[in-house]
């Protein structure tokens, strides 16, 4: 049954714009995801040449290429970028192309409003790019801007300011259509509690992104206030405190962590049981994990401030409440594993990357459980070993899954097979590389090495160096992968309707590549957990 | 734009191609680029921040002209009209984060800051400060200044605001049992309502700016004061222009007994509104 042609007679197959028309007054979903990834890859490569600067810096103790001023505004717009301008709009593109697709609805539930979430990021990522040729240059707080020096900067961080904002109207937006959409418009049959986990993580994504986006344009707004209205929020003298600061801007922080982190469960909870040719895992069990972890990320976020003073009752709460998120993602870990367990498994490069996920997450969240604790925390606050913390599960775990999602969709995205061998090389290539530059980085922590500093007592320098070799070598394996797409977009071997023996989700079973509209109107459905199609038939209205 | 054709039965409507978007995107470049100069007292500032707020106006105005032109040739059926009520519900959530920080900075300071900040730890610092609230003075002072009391025009405010919520109800009971006259007469005073609103409270502003020389910098007190009561005022600055709009609409015979989600919508807008006035006024005036 071809559902792509019930569409022929919509009102809406009409349009089909060509050229610059066509993406910038975009309604469509595809066309919108395809921007969003574009623009996340470029963002991610922009990040990804500050992130070179700041190992280029540190292969060698002493001062090489940047004064500590510009130094530190590398690694303040290496974070913003990569967060807000990479991770966040990967997500959220995959999640305008596939959600659709995966819960037969026809489009995004506000499709105008959907290209406007996506437009605002180029004119938000000029304004954060643009500060670096400003007078006192860009900001250099660190990407959490904290109070009292995001109030002393320059003129960039009023652009900074201004660009979150931008951001932050973006993405809750971008939300609330996710929201809308999965909650309005799944294809009848398909239940909340058989979605596909994709959805789900989305759905949990979504609603943190409005519970927290608007915290952090409060944040940023007092310190414009603090910068230029003369008020004292984060300055004593006047009453305020600084510390005040750092609770608003994590209360948005912690929570932001799972916004960057249950999109690649979702991902990887798909991908697992595909290749592993078995229904997930627990199911249910992870649907709830998932919203535990939504939930008790609110209760978490002064676990970044135990230097601050806070009472020992504080640091105990905030311990022991950290410790509990374990749980749900040990729930999750489990689940892949047995997943996995007597599957008839195959490794392509989507499950490859998946594997590597739960690998190298499961590191990085040992290693936040270290940090969890307030006592052990004391000693590494502020050292390399919580910027090894975070790349395993930012790096290893947000952009490997994207990796994977790539792999995964780009068939169906595409038409067209991405070159296996390539893509094999990419994993490799980036598992190696990845822990040659982050794993040191462990020891140089416990060892006492501070971060966002340009230079570093001798005894660091062996350390260093190998994470410098590293990171060069991760950041020229992302060629293979931008070498790969562009080849395949092209050249690569036509895909199959279903190029994945074990992928039966409701995106499989439309044409490949997905027509321009689909599901409209919706099909009536049979499904099982996680988004399985049992069977799928017209609705008959057409 | 082009006139989007009827809808297929059981399909969503999806629409055409708009220029809206980017022209919003546009708009927010200019005003980001133009509030960052601006605050620096840079060339450009004001005539980008002007630019930007036409184009944010004429994409309003663009935007909201195509949904309502939709609604009214009936591309809007059930579930479009229910996406848009989870919209709604949804942005209201946000905004009501929002509040929820701004609440959350005046407790930090009011239960956590200024105890410790008067504390004995910190007398060799201030010597003189005494957190009472409402605040003195800052623990190193710049001015000196009067707080606000809560039992003159703050209290009438808060009868207008209550008063307009009722005015509101009446005016969807009105649209409920098809009374057109009741609806324009309970729309118009709960706009003007909301209008009066704002100039009682531009009045108080001007008032304690300049008489009680209650400002920005005047320390924990007038911050918070000023941002939590500002901010609330720019939610009935545009409370009050959602309803303008919509009055226009009853006036142009738009909306029946079924259908006026615009109508409901911004009503809930106005009651959020109002609920978080009631929590200022205790919170911020009274206690």
């Amino acid at each position: 049954m071809d559902l792509a042609s019930n569409t022929a007679h919509g009102m809406v197959s009409a349009h089909k714009p060509q050229g610059l028309a066509r993406w910038l007054f975009a309604t469509n979903h595809k066309d919108i995801g395809s921007m969003y990834l574009w623009f996340a890859f470029c963002m991610f490569l922009v990040g990804g040449v500050l992130a070179l600067c700041i190992r280029a810096e540190l292969f060698s103790p002493g001062l090489q290429f940047f004064q500590p001023e510009l130094f530190n505004q590398l690694t303040t717009l290496h974070g913003l970028i990569m967060v807000f301008g990479a991770i966040m709009p990967a997500f959220t593109g995959l999640a305008n192309w596939m959600l659709p697709l995966m819960i037969g609805a026809p489009d995004m539930a506000f499709a105008r409003m959907n290209n406007w979430s996506f437009w605002l990021l180029p004119p938000a990522m000029t304004l954060l790019l643009l500060s670096f040729i400003v007078p006192g240059g860009a900001a250099a707080a660190g990407w959490t801007l904290y109070a009292p020096l995001s109030v002393q900067l320059g003129m960039g961080m009023d652009l900074t300011i201004f660009a979150i904002h931008i951001l932050g109207i973006s993405s809750i937006m971008g939300a609330i259509n996710i929201v809308v959409t999965i909650i309005n418009l799944r294809a009848p049959g398909m239940r909340m509690m058989n979605m596909p986990m994709f959805a789900w993580a989305s759905l949990i994504t979504a609603y943190l992104i409005i519970a927290v986006m608007p915290v952090l344009a409060g944040a940023v707004t007092m310190v414009l206030a603090d910068r230029h209205f003369g008020s004292h929020f984060f300055n004593a003298a006047g009453g305020g405190d600084p510390v005040l600061y750092q609770h608003v801007f994590w209360f948005f922080g912690h929570p932001e962590v799972y916004i960057m982190a249950l999109p690649a469960f979702g991902i990887v909870s798909q991908v697992i049981p595909t290749f592993a040719r078995k229904p997930l895992f627990g199911y249910s069990s992870m649907v709830y994990a998932t919203s535990s972890i939504g939930v008790l990320s609110f209760m978490v976020w002064a676990h970044h401030m135990f230097v601050t003073g806070m009472p020992a009752t504080a640091q105990l709460f905030f311990m022991y409440a950290t410790m509990l998120i374990a749980v749900p993602t040990g729930v999750k870990v489990f689940n892949w594993i047995a997943t996995m367990w007597q599957g008839s498994m195959s490794f392509e490069t989507p499950m490859l990357f998946a594997i590597g996920f739960i690998l190298l997450f499961t590191i990085g969240g040992l290693s936040g459980v270290t940090l969890s604790v307030a006592a052990v925390d004391v000693q590494l606050h502020g050292s390399y070993y919580v910027v090894a913390h975070f790349h395993y599960v930012l790096v290893a775990g947000a952009l490997f899954s994207l990796f994977s999602a790539v792999y995964y969709w780009f068939p169906k995205m595409t038409g067209r097979m991405y070159v296996e061998r390539l893509g094999q090389l990419h994993f490799w290539w980036s598992l190696l590389w990845f822990n040659v530059t982050f794993f040191p980085m462990h020891f140089l922590g416990l060892a006492g090495m501070p971060r966002r500093i340009p230079d570093y007592a001798l005894q660091f320098t062996d350390f260093n160096r190998i994470a410098s070799i590293g990171a060069f070598m991760f950041g020229l394996g992302q060629l293979i992968f931008l070498v790969n797409i562009l080849y395949s977009l092209r050249h690569g071997k036509t895909a199959p309707q279903q190029p994945w023996e074990g992928a039966n989700t409701l995106e499989w079973q439309i044409p490949t590549p997905a027509p321009y509209h689909s599901f409209n109107p919706p099909p009536q459905l049979e499904t099982a957990e996680n988004g399985v199609v049992l069977s799928m038939r017209d609705s008959g209205q057409a | 734009m082009e006139h989007p054709e009827q809808p297929l039965a059981g399909a969503y409507f999806v629409p055409a191609p708009s220029c809206w978007p980017a022209l919003g995107a546009l708009a927010l470049f200019c005003l980001g680029l133009g509030a960052a100069l601006a605050v620096n007292a840079m060339a450009w500032g004001g005539g980008l921040l002007l630019l930007g707020a036409l184009c944010l106006l004429r994409m309003l105005v663009g935007w909201f002209g195509d949904v309502i032109g939709e609604n009214q040739q009936g591309c809007y059926r059930q579930q479009e009209d229910l996406s848009f009520r989870w919209g709604m519900g949804w942005f209201i959530f946000s905004e009501v984060m929002l509040f929820a920080a701004c609440f959350g900075v005046l407790f930090w300071l009011r239960l956590v800051a200024l105890p410790t900040l008067g504390s004995l730890d910190y007398k060799w610092l201030y010597p003189d400060f005494s957190p009472s609230w409402p605040l003195q003075t800052a623990p190193q002072p710049t001015q000196s200044y009067r707080a606000m009391e809560a039992w003159g025009l703050p209290a009438f405010n808060t009868l207008i605001l209550l008063t307009s919520g009722a005015t509101l109800t009446w005016a969807h009971w009105g649209l409920l049992q098809g009374r057109r006259r009741q609806l324009q007469a309970g729309l118009l005073c709960t706009f003007s309502l909301g209008g009066l609103f704002l100039l009682l409270q531009a009045f108080e502003y001007h008032h304690a700016w300049t008489a009680w020389r209650l400002t920005l910098s005047a320390g924990a007190y007038g911050m918070t004061f000023y941002l939590l009561t500002g901010l609330h005022g720019l939610h009935v600055l545009l409370g009050s222009l959602i309803l303008l709009v919509v009055w226009r609409r009853v006036r142009r015979g738009h909306f029946d007994r079924q259908h006026h989600f615009a109508f409901e919508a911004a009503a809930w807008y106005w009651h959020f509104v109002d609920v978080v006035w009631l929590l200022l006024f205790v919170l911020v005036y009274c206690l």
